[in-house]
């Protein structure tokens, strides 16, 4: 430990680290653009400067080490005035592209340009002129002229992927950013490098001009990509998902999440095909009915069914509240044959974070009492029973099951099918009853992940369940100011249920008498009866995860 | 009741006031005198009026060149103080790289402020001299694309008036 002294104000701090680092962990900003905690120094913007008293020079805060008494000024007249000309410098070659540039709104040169720099220039000859709208992979555009050079992505690439995919070329201020001749920026994690830049050079293909970042609301989120449960913002404008980013946890993904999650996880909660409205079979169709229809007929034709001739497939795309429920249903049924259909991909696995289980929570379905206690009722052994005709009706929580040639081929052989959908699936083509149910952006619940950390997850588009403002949801100033007569606020509200609150209510109807009001209550009732989650609380969860007791229970997948 | 107001008395009034007559002839003088000065009412909508150049009549997107300057920034929507901007941008091959495909103010939240135009950094908003707006449906009076574009020419009242006065 060493004493250093940060603006008159004394800390005591570990001796390895930077500057930058002491007063970052003492809530110290010092500007910086080329600094990134998770990546190595390069030291070439310059704005960290900073003035230690005995050095000749001012230093950069994010190369010097901090040595015993070390007396640190980081807004002296010199600071200041040193900070001012980098960004002259910096802003010299930088275009006016702010009013068409998508960082606007979050772009670090803007804020520091309004923050330390007196805001006028004394160049007076054309700037330099590079390459715009270059697309550097499938999911990056690149625009030379607004690179600042910090060389945050190419050290991303280098460091974090290990795939070097970027470089610069040229000299002076004719430097370029580009790819490696005859490559392209399309690793797995590429779109992190626009969340890294802290200018608009690279920005989001899908995102491109989709919206301003102040007309949307961020809501704190999970993906569902894979069991790695990364933390996302959800950005949500007139109720339609816009973008995901990643959202910082050191103890599941850090800064990052994969291209695959960021762009394909939320695609299908504003999708034509969503189920809108509950539905049951009629003389061969589906028609939209009413939820007490739908359920009275589930409950109906289940109730005419033997016991051991029904059977449930949890799902691991959904919440452990979700299957929680569904398992005590079949319980309250007294039907024993339970099970979920893994979904992994082997060859889709890498050791930064994506795993092969591509569904966020088969760790807490098995958990929850998703699981066969033998074989003998594994998910296999179901599909085998509705093929020689023991098993005749199933019940299916949110998972397109039909996509396993195996399970679609047995499913015409049931008598009676009901299912909870999000967006039409394979699986509804064999239905006779569809519970429209809302996706993970649309409720509450919890995940747990595949080393058992269960995260919360919150709502981020409303459905007719939910009112943005009542129910405490983060709000844009679009949400906030807008009329109902605003079309900017008719954003669709679908009629979709969470599927714990569709189980809650059939379980009524078959003469259960829970008390659940909110998701909150299913969670702690699985945490005081279930030894796994032990001593956890919604509330105690908090915003980045919790651990179950792992001893408890072997946590592994098995495929 | 300490707090009631004291009564005040009107001053009564001088006996020359008293006559009243005096004052009639008085009133009809200055009614006279005014029949025979220049008219200034306007025989409104007959006869139309032509605002200055510094009136803020319905904002209006310039066109120039076929399209409109607008790079969709997003800019007027944000700091309009009455939310009556909504601008959804998209790509286009035109150098400017974004343009609004759809453009909408809702004429009956606009309150003629004229923060917009002098937000704007393409001078492609601008407050025009009309300020005739009836509606008879709510939806009447939300002004699309169609609606706002007007040509630079139409528009040099202010674009120059706008000019002199940054
Ligand atoms: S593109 Fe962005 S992150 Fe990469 S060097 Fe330029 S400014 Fe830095
Ligand atoms: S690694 Fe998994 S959880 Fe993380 S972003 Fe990718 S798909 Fe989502
Ligand atoms: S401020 Fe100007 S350029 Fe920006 S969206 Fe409005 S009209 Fe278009
Ligand atoms: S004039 Fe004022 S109220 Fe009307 S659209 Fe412009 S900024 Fe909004």
């Amino acid at each position: 430990m060493v004493k250093i002294t940060i603006d008159e104000k004394q800390f005591e701090v570990e001796n390895n680290l930077t500057i930058i680092q002491a007063a970052r962990q003492n809530g110290i900003h010092i500007p910086h653009f080329c600094w990134h905690p998770k990546l190595s120094v390069s030291g070439n913007c310059r704005v960290c400067l900073v003035e230690v008293e005995k050095m000749p020079k001012l230093v950069i805060a994010c190369a010097t080490q901090v040595t015993d008494g070390m007396i640190i000024q980081t807004n002296s007249g010199r600071v200041v005035k040193a900070r001012n000309a980098v960004l002259e410098f910096i802003l010299i070659n930088h275009p006016l592209d702010c009013p068409i540039c998508d960082e606007a709104g979050e772009c670090k040169l803007q804020d520091y340009a309004y923050k330390y720099s007196v805001g006028e220039s004394r160049f007076e000859f054309d700037k330099v002129r590079k390459p715009k709208r270059v697309e550097l992979g499938p999911n990056v555009m690149l625009d030379t002229e607004r690179c600042i050079m910090c060389s945050r992505c190419i050290r991303f690439c280098d460091e974090i992927v290990n795939k070097p995919q970027l470089v610069f070329t040229q000299r002076g201020d004719h430097v370029e950013l580009t790819t490696f001749q005859g490559q392209k920026l399309d690793n797995d994690y590429s779109m992190n490098v626009i969340d890294l830049c802290p200018v608009g050079a690279l920005t989001s293909k899908d995102f491109r001009f989709k919206a301003r970042v102040w007309d949307m609301s961020a809501t704190d989120s999970v993906c569902v990509g894979c069991s790695r449960g990364c933390n996302t913002k959800m950005w949500v404008r007139n109720n339609e998902i816009l973008r995901l980013t990643p959202r910082f946890n050191s103890s599941v993904n850090q800064y990052w999440m994969c291209d695959h999650g960021r762009l394909n996880s939320f695609k299908n909660v504003n999708a034509a095909n969503r189920v809108n409205a509950p539905m049951f079979r009629k003389d061969g169709m589906l028609i939209d009915v009413g939820w007490d229809e739908a359920m009275a007929r589930a409950t109906s034709e289940l109730k005419s069914f033997k016991k051991n001739e029904i059977a449930a497939f949890g799902s691991a795309h959904s919440t452990n509240e979700d299957n929680y429920l569904l398992a005590k249903l079949m319980n309250h049924m007294g039907v024993h044959r339970i099970d979920f259909v893994p979904h992994i991909e082997d060859a889709k696995q890498d050791s930064l974070l994506i795993k092969a289980d591509k569904t966020p929570n088969s760790t807490g379905a098995r958990l929850v009492g998703i699981k066969s206690d033998t074989d003998e009722y594994s998910y296999r052994a179901i599909i085998d029973d509705i093929r020689n005709g023991k098993i005749k009706a199933l019940y299916v929580l949110d998972d397109d099951i039909a996509v396993v040639p195996e399970i679609a081929e047995v499913l015409p052989k049931l008598e009676f099918l009901v299912i909870h959908a999000s967006n039409e699936n394979q699986t509804m083509k064999y239905a006779d009853v569809v519970f429209a149910s809302s996706t993970y952006a649309e409720k509450h619940g919890t995940f747990t992940n595949f080393e058992g950390r269960v995260q919360k997850n919150k709502p981020a588009v409303s459905t007719l369940e939910h009112d943005r403002v009542l129910d405490g949801m983060p709000l844009s100033r679009l949400d906030r100011f807008g009329a109902h007569n605003d079309r900017w606020t008719k954003g669709i509200k679908r009629d979709t249920r969470a599927s714990w609150r569709i189980i809650n209510s059939i379980a009524a109807i078959l003469g259960a008498k829970w008390k659940y009001n909110k998701c909150e209550d299913v969670f702690n009732e699985i945490a005081s009866t279930n030894s796994s989650f032990y001593g956890l609380t919604y509330e105690n969860i908090g915003v980045t995860g919790a651990m179950i007791q792992k001893s408890q229970e072997q946590v592994t997948v098995r495929s | 009741m300490e707090n009631q107001k004291p009564i005040v008395h009107r001053k009564d009034l001088h006996w020359w006031e008293q006559f009243y007559i005096p004052q009639i002839i008085n009133g009809m003088r200055i009614t006279l005198s005014q029949v025979f000065r220049p008219k200034f009412t306007r025989q409104y909508p007959e006869e139309k009026w032509n605002p200055p150049a510094s009136f803020r009549g319905r904002p209006v997107l310039v066109e120039q060149n076929g399209v409109e300057r607008c790079v969709a920034c997003g800019l007027c929507s944000r700091v309009c103080p009455a939310l009556a901007i909504d601008v959804q941008a998209s790509e286009t091959e035109l150098l400017k790289e974004r343009y609004p495909v759809r453009f909408e103010i809702n004429m009956l939240r606009c309150i003629f402020c004229g923060f917009c135009e002098e937000v704007c950094p393409e001078e492609a908003i601008v407050m025009s001299k009309e300020f005739e707006l009836v509606f008879r449906f709510q939806e009447d009076a939300i002004f699309g694309k169609d609606k706002l574009l007007i040509s630079a020419d139409k528009l040099k009242d202010r674009l120059e008036y706008l000019r002199k006065n940054r």
